[in-house]
């Protein structure tokens, strides 16, 4: 028995090394096998697009590097900073009224109200969630119709006589900040319910002892502890805002031409590469694109501890 | 004393009263904005197109005008919407399938193995899953045409099962759900890797493949921008660009095109109901979904 302990030992004692590094092997092996499939998809569709987008907008349509001048045409196109200006318009109220109502509401929410109403109301906000892109446009091309919309007396009050007079080019930005909040804000009010939910109740119990009112609450209390949520809500907002395609395409529609086909930069690279017959043109775009896009996931993975990168 | 303090809680029910009446304005008004484009939406294939425009908004009109609307909408291109929604579950539910096939084990391997390059991996994953996905759109489209494969159902379906969010969710959820030891002890009971993803990840991962399923289906379901470039014949639209083309098909958007087409507002509201009724019947249940799919990863605090 004695012998036997000792030759365990003796064997555990000068295994565990070669054991752990056969395990990691055999591990390593088998994670590589585990992944190969998404890798292979990343690599198709993730990092060659890139790669692909970047040589295409650093050469010509004959195949040679023109350094930087694909970019400095598109930037000097008369439609470039239309765009971008448009897209910035938009994106500041988009922004101002996603953040400040969805938190509202949510600790309304929350802290004022009682928890069936309170779900009821979640639920009815997030449905229209359900519509999102086509959809939602074409929902909304009938709300902003004065002839058939349930709300065409405000229509008329504020001076639209028809749909053509609602749809005019100034008037898109408002339009699309409509569109977004109604697919989008329910949402986003869910998921600040429930990172409000996240908050120990003793934390709020301590407040309330100490005298502080609910918007005392709110403010010194509540959002501060939500604030890398609110951050995280703003930036994907801000990068997907960036992205407008769909809804200002669908309103150029219906717009019997009005509203330019290149409202959003989106739209320009796809004009490039669909009516110009530039695809290296469309590929610079596509990259000042990217780079926004990147820029915002950067903010997030490395400012933020939202994300998790290794286990802890 | 109780005199003082009696007066102070006066006080303060009158400072409060005008916020609780704002706040009650705000709600009713936030609640009219979200629900009455719903009813509106629902109401409208029952009604003709010029009852829409005469009667009352939010009326009911009649059942056998919805069956007209119905039978106006199948005629439209010999039954296009039906082979418009057939497209949309092909590519949806083919992309599922892939984007499950492997995410599931690529978030396994990311959170309980160690090899050589995971931490890159997490880490483009994670940049890749923030951004847009209308961000890499128009550089997939420029690659698909250069190998040749534009107007192919695997342009759709390959890049739709590209989902870094979905190998996210995964990797959280097996970080957080699955010790190491259970599978250090496994492998010394002599059971092989894969034995280790099949019989003890695998029967966990039912969760989380659901919620991976949920976002999946209705990103892709919805998705417009990638299919309206690379399909150019609308035999293969999904119902995303198949509602566009309607569109571009109704009198009330274009008198140019419309002449003579059966299409009118009530045929292309309940073209709408058709095309959102799968995601619609996952939202109803999706709620609490969503809320763990967007919070995932949340440190605590």
């Amino acid at each position: 028995m004695t012998a036997l302990n000792t030759g365990h030992e003796a064997v555990s004692s000068v295994t565990p090394v070669r054991r752990r590094a056969a395990t990691r092997g055999r591990a390593g092996l088998a994670g590589y096998l585990f992944v190969s499939g998404y890798a292979i998809l990343l690599l198709a569709f993730g990092i060659f697009p890139t790669v692909y987008a970047f040589f295409l907008a650093l050469t010509n349509d004959r195949g040679q590097f023109t350094g930087l001048n694909q970019f400095i045409k598109v930037a000097q196109d008369y439609r470039f900073a239309p765009a971008f200006l448009n897209i910035s318009l938009y994106l500041v109220m988009w922004l101002l009224s996603v953040v400040v109502l969805t938190v509202v509401v949510a600790i309304v929410l929350r802290s004022r109200m009682r928890p069936r109403l309170s779900a009821i109301f979640r639920f009815l906000y997030y449905l229209p969630g359900a519509l999102a892109g086509v959809a939602s446009v074409l929902v909304w091309l009938f709300m902003l119709d004065p002839a058939v919309s349930p709300v065409s007396w405000l229509l008329r009050s504020l001076g639209f006589a028809d749909f053509a007079a609602v749809l005019s080019p100034g008037d898109l930005p408002v339009i699309l900040v409509l569109i977004a909040f109604w697919t989008g804000a329910g949402g986003w009010i869910v998921v600040m319910y429930g990172a409000l939910n996240n908050i120990p109740d003793e934390v709020l119990e301590a407040a309330r002892t100490d005298g502080a009112g609910p918007w005392k609450t709110a403010w010194h209390i509540q959002i501060p502890m939500i604030r890398k949520w609110i951050a995280y809500m703003a930036i994907l907002a801000f990068a997907g805002g960036t992205q407008l395609f769909v809804e200002p395409q669908m309103l150029q529609t219906a717009s019997l031409g009005r509203v330019s086909p290149t409202w959003s930069p989106n739209q320009l690279a796809y004009v490039f590469a669909f009516q110009h017959g530039d695809f290296n043109g469309a590929a610079a775009i596509s990259i000042f694109l990217l780079a926004l896009g990147l820029i915002c996931a950067a903010l997030l993975v490395t400012r933020s501890d939202l994300f998790k990168v290794d286990e802890s | 004393m109780t005199n003082a303090s009696n007066a102070s809680a006066t006080r303060r029910r009158q400072t409060t009263l005008v916020p609780n009446l704002i706040v009650i304005a705000l709600f009713a008004a936030l609640l009219l904005f979200f629900v009455v484009p719903v009813v509106w939406l629902l109401l409208a294939p029952t009604k003709t197109a010029n009852e829409l425009i005469h009667d009352n908004p939010l009326s009911f009109g009649s059942l056998a005008n919805l069956g007209a609307a119905w039978q106006h909408l199948i005629a439209f291109q010999d039954h296009a919407l039906l082979m418009w929604l057939r497209n949309s579950a092909v590519y949806s539910i083919g992309a599922l399938v892939i984007t499950l096939a492997t995410s599931v084990p690529a978030g396994y391997a990311l959170a309980l193995t160690k090899f050589r390059g995971r931490k890159t991996l997490l880490v483009i994953t994670l940049m890749v899953m923030i951004m847009p996905t209308a961000t890499l759109v128009l550089p997939i489209f420029l690659e698909l045409n250069q190998f040749g494969l534009i107007g192919t159902i695997w342009s759709v379906i390959l890049p739709f099962s590209f989902y870094p969010f979905g190998v996210y969710l995964v990797y959280i959820y097996f970080a957080t759900t699955l010790p190491r030891e259970i599978l250090a002890a496994a492998r010394i009971d002599g059971c092989s890797e894969w034995q280790l993803f099949t019989r003890i990840a695998l029967p966990l991962a039912k969760p989380v493949a659901a919620l991976v399923a949920f976002f999946s289906f209705v990103g892709n379901w919805n998705n417009f921008f990638l299919p309206y470039l690379v399909l150019p014949n609308s035999d293969q639209f999904p119902i995303q660009v198949g509602l566009n083309q309607l569109l571009s098909s109704t009198p009330s958007f274009n008198p140019v095109a419309g002449a003579g087409l059966n299409i009118t507002s009530p045929e292309l509201a309940l073209a709408i109901i058709i095309a959102i009724v799968p995601v619609l019947v996952l939202f109803l249940f999706s709620q609490r979904a969503l809320v763990s799919g967007m919070l995932a990863g949340a440190t605590k605090g």
